[in-house]
């Protein structure tokens, strides 16, 4: 199927609407993405890294694309409730591809822009033409370069440390099958320090496609913790391309939590480009219904003495699926590297898969690379146990996932969000797959 | 100091020759370079096959021609030209087609050489040899002494012709001929292994054994094994291969399929040898082989135990198809490569039938400028309720010019099976070194002591013989440095 062939005469058809409703800085990265899909095409299940995803069948759908730009805005300040108690945060929305600070105004000082990609193409050129698009990706990153239209920046200047956790709140709105193409920057300047919270939700119930391409720096020095949840629908399709360069001592903490969607992809490059760079990558996916998360990584180091820590856990109930691939890479040179790598996978029901791939790729001899995967059910004996104390056994059941999904939590560092987390997890489980529990955004729906 | 020891060590390994280099001096048929449906006919009239066979072979050839050169490995594979190979050797000579006259003297001393014993009496222990020299089957040991249990134990051209029922039934219906690109060639094109049928209830009285060897230049061997294991029987195999040291790069593309019945086990060990190429990596064999066991009954099982030494490039995985209930599997590998040599090689379980288990213990090593990879799946079909596997995959580094490698594949599709895996990479540690020289163990014997005890799980699992001979190898391969 030539899904991408859709895409390359819309954009044709309509190059002028879509660079009007751009900035000439993004646009210009357009021809040469154009050039890339057509030679590459939309990658298909023969490229092992979407060995268990059909791109195709996703991006076949005749999506309405929003390339004229209309104003596409909810309300969302009345009835989003999906805050994190004790968590002193600055809340940004982004309405597919546009942002909205909760108090209207956008951050734009000497240290600190949290935005629009336009506006950041418009105020910052040389920072814009630093880090937009120096990812080298497959079609879909292409097909995202050609359609993007804005996205989100959050850039912290050298030695910025920001007290307030940035919470991005991405909202998928409209009123027929649409696609989102967004675009996510995110600098952290050398010696920064920065944390961000992203929550994907949706408030639509038709099928949505959202394909988002994050590019993500963290300079000499930095620190940054990032933490996603999504918590979509079952008509809502992600598609999320994630390209991370640490530099020399930086230290990355990741965490992609996935507790309602209909198909998730992320593709996850993490580059240990610099010396004594750490990386500790989570990841969670509960999943019920038909769901379908695959998340790939590669995890690349690049220099010297840098360590990672990949922990990534799944429950799967229903007839729901889990794929995960996760590459170590230890580049020749790469010396004094230590990795440690773990999935874990937990099916609940007899219709629910799971694939695993944990993978190391080593051309360095100096190394301490380990890896391990798990594929089973709840241990017995434990419900046994709970059973003979009087435990129920479908509370003994919940008890046991959320225990096992509970390892993952306790990697973020923020004790507030782990706190909610903790609670979302255990109402999920409480409640199985379907709407968002506490967010009226989505029990409305 | 003890680092400059050691590397002056493992340089001094690399310079080691290859022992079985040699070549034999015997009148040799060759047919011509080339291939086309001529040459399948060709292959088929030499060794007087039935009609059915021809039509297997033609059809496989056919398949062949529309397939393509898999690359998905983590090998450096060139292209190979498939015309520029004679896909039949016969080193019993031109003019003899007597198949039980005495055995070429030469061919004896080279076997001889080989430490492989083609006269009964000078057997040592009990081990039954099938011994195949380019093309052809030059001389199986013991037969009449197995025939007496009822056990078929013969070249596969031998049981064409003295049991083509048997053949029939099985042959390809592990592998079929459409499996993958070097399954198809080979099925166009085999020239002779060893058929093993071992009957119900009986037990292989001795280890069966057959000794691979390539001799003539630019040929390349497709050896073709098959191995039925009928109900309640028992059989060990072992299966050995050298070849002579050759610029150019030979082919080796071979399938080795086992039937497994209820109640009944078969062990296979291998320890390969091929010529792995110099130093710089120039020639070698390249070692493409599809091997498969079918777990076709109840209770049955099957261990694959391989080392590997050889090779210029190694395309391998052993696999297992856990289909009667209960059945268990095991695969236990020791891969090392130096030099310039490349191994992708590990197995695939997969999981059909119910509480089916199977293990899976890899060790690679890897020295020089060479890249060791293992690769495997375990899968668990949607009936296969209660199964169990594990998988440990370790792999050493012994320099920092190589690459070591692992990608297993995790498939689970039933929610009562458990799967699984681990691995590790490291190098060997500076502890244990410092505790071995500490209690005056030079380095080397020290590296040597670690990485035999590093590789032990698997050597253990050979067959007493079999193990001698592996330990052997390891020394040869990367000498002191590992044992």
């Amino acid at each position: 199927m030539n899904s991408e062939r859709q895409y390359i005469e819309l954009y044709g058809q309509t190059k002028q609407f879509i660079d009007n409703g751009s900035h000439a800085l993004i646009n210009a990265h357009r021809q040469q993405a154009l050039e890339q899909l057509e030679a590459q095409g939309l990658p298909t299940s023969k490229n092992e890294r979407y060995k268990y995803i059909d791109v195709a069948e996703a991006f076949a759908p005749d999506y309405g694309l929003n390339l004229r730009r209309m104003k596409m805005e909810a309300d969302p300040g009345a009835a989003y409730r999906c805050s994190v108690p004790n968590l002193d945060s600055v809340l940004y929305y982004v309405f597919n591809d546009k942002v909205v600070a909760k108090d209207g105004n956008t951050l734009d000082t000497d240290r600190l822009f949290v935005g629009s990609l336009v506006d950041f193409a418009a105020n910052r050129p040389e920072e814009f033409n630093k880090y937009y698009n120096k990812f080298v990706g497959d079609g879909l990153v292409a097909l995202n370069t050609l359609l993007a239209q804005d996205g989100v920046v959050v850039w912290i200047g050298d030695g910025y440390k920001c007290e307030k956790t940035i919470q991005i709140l991405n909202l998928t709105l409209g009123n027929v099958a649409m696609m989102t193409n967004r675009r996510v920057l995110i600098v952290v300047g050398k010696g920064a320090e920065a944390s961000l919270l992203v929550c994907d939700h949706s408030l639509t119930k038709e099928s949505h496609l959202v394909s988002e391409v994050a590019e993500i720096v963290v300079a000499e020095d930095a620190v940054l913790h990032l933490c996603s949840i999504e918590e979509t629908g079952e008509t809502n399709k992600m598609f999320r391309s994630t390209n991370i360069v640490q530099h020399c001592r930086s230290k990355l903490s990741y965490t992609d939590v996935t507790l309602n969607n209909g198909l998730t992809r992320h593709t996850l490059d993490l580059h240990l480009a610099g010396e004594k760079a750490e990386a500790c990558v989570s990841g969670l996916v509960v999943g019920g219904g038909t769901q379908h998360a695959d998340s790939d990584l590669l995890i690349s180091h690049e220099a010297c003495c840098c360590k990672s820590d990949v922990l990534y856990k799944s429950v799967l109930d229903g007839s729901s699926t889990g794929a995960f691939a996760g590459k170590v890479y230890v580049a020749p040179g790469a010396q004094k590297s230590e990795s440690q790598e773990t999935n874990s996978n937990l099916c609940v029901s007899p219709n629910a898969h799971a694939y695993t791939r944990p993978m190391l790729e080593i051309y360095a001899d100096d190394v301490k690379c380990n890896h391990g995967s798990t594929v089973g059910r709840l241990d017995e004996s434990a419900l046994f146990y709970m059973a003979q104390r009087g435990v129920d056994p479908t509370e003994g059941r919940r008890l046991l996932q959320q225990a096992f999904a509970c390892e993952v939590i306790e990697r973020i560092e923020l004790p507030s969000l782990r706190t909610r987390l903790h609670q979302m997890i255990e109402e999920r489980f409480r409640r199985g797959s379907g709407a968002c529990g506490d967010c009226v955004l989505c029990a409305s729906k | 100091m003890q680092k400059k020891e050691e590397n002056s060590f493992i340089r001094k390994v690399a310079d080691k020759d290859y022992e079985y280099g040699f070549t034999t001096d015997v009148e040799t048929e060759i047919i011509e370079k080339g291939l086309n449906e001529d040459v399948v006919r060709l292959i088929s009239e030499k060794k007087g096959e039935p009609e059915w066979l021809l039509d297997f072979r033609l059809k496989s050839f056919r398949h062949w021609l529309t397939m393509e050169q898999p690359k998905w490995g983590h090998v450096d594979l060139p292209t190979i030209d498939y015309q520029a190979i004679s896909y039949y050797a016969d080193p019993r000579g031109r003019n003899n087609k007597n198949e039980n006259r005495e055995i070429d003297p030469e061919l004896e001393k080279t076997f001889d050489k080989l430490g492989i014993p083609l006269q009964e009496r000078m057997a040592l222990s009990g081990v039954a040899v099938d011994a195949v020299m380019d093309s052809v089957s030059v001389k199986t040991t013991f037969k009449e002494k197995l025939a007496e249990k009822g056990i078929i134990f013969c070249s596969i051209s031998e049981a064409v012709k003295q049991y083509p029922d048997l053949v029939k039934q099985y042959l390809g219906t592990v592998v079929p001929y459409r499996d993958n690109f070097f399954a198809a060639l080979n099925s166009a094109v085999f020239s002779d292994g060893s058929f093993v049928y071992i009957p119900k209830g009986v037990r292989c009285p001795m280890e069966l054994s057959t000794y691979f060897r390539i001799n003539a230049v630019n040929t390349g061997q497709f050896e073709r094994t098959l191995i039925v294991c009928d109900e309640g029987a028992y059989v060990s195999y072992l299966e050995g291969c050298t070849a002579p040291m050759r610029d150019e790069n030979q082919l080796h593309a071979a399938i080795v399929e086992i039937v497994v019945e209820k109640d009944a086990e078969v062990k296979y060990s291998t320890v390969q040898n091929w010529y792995p190429g110099d130093k710089n990596g120039n020639g070698g064999v390249y070692n493409l082989v599809t091997k498969r066991g079918l777990l076709r009954g109840e209770n049955s099982k099957l261990s694959w135990t391989q080392v590997e030494t050889g090779s210029a490039i190694t395309w391998k995985y052993p696999s297992c198809i856990l289909r009667g209930d209960n059945a268990v599997a095991e695969f236990y590998s020791v891969a090392v490569t130096n030099n310039y040599q490349e191994a992708d090689t590990g197995t695939k379980m997969i999981h059909i039938g119910r509480n089916t288990r199977s293990t899976i213990v890899s060790k690679g090593i890897s020295a020089g400028h060479s890249q060791n990879s293992y690769r495997g799946l375990v899968k668990a079909g949607r009936n296969a309720s209660g199964a169990r596997n594990y998988s440990s995959c370790d792999s050493l580094l012994l320099s920092d010019t190589c690459g070591a490698h692992t990608f297993p594949y995790i498939d689970v599709k039933n929610n009562t099976a458990i799967v699984e895996h681990e691995a590790t990479t490291s190098k060997i540690s500076e502890e244990q070194l410092f505790y071995c020289n500490q209690r005056g163990i030079p380095p080397e014997e020290a590296v040597g002591l670690i990485v035999n005890g590093y590789a032990k799980d698997v050597i253990n699992k050979l067959p007493m013989e079999f193990a001698v001979e592996a330990q052997k190898l390891l020394s040869v391969s990367l000498e002191g440095s590992v044992g």
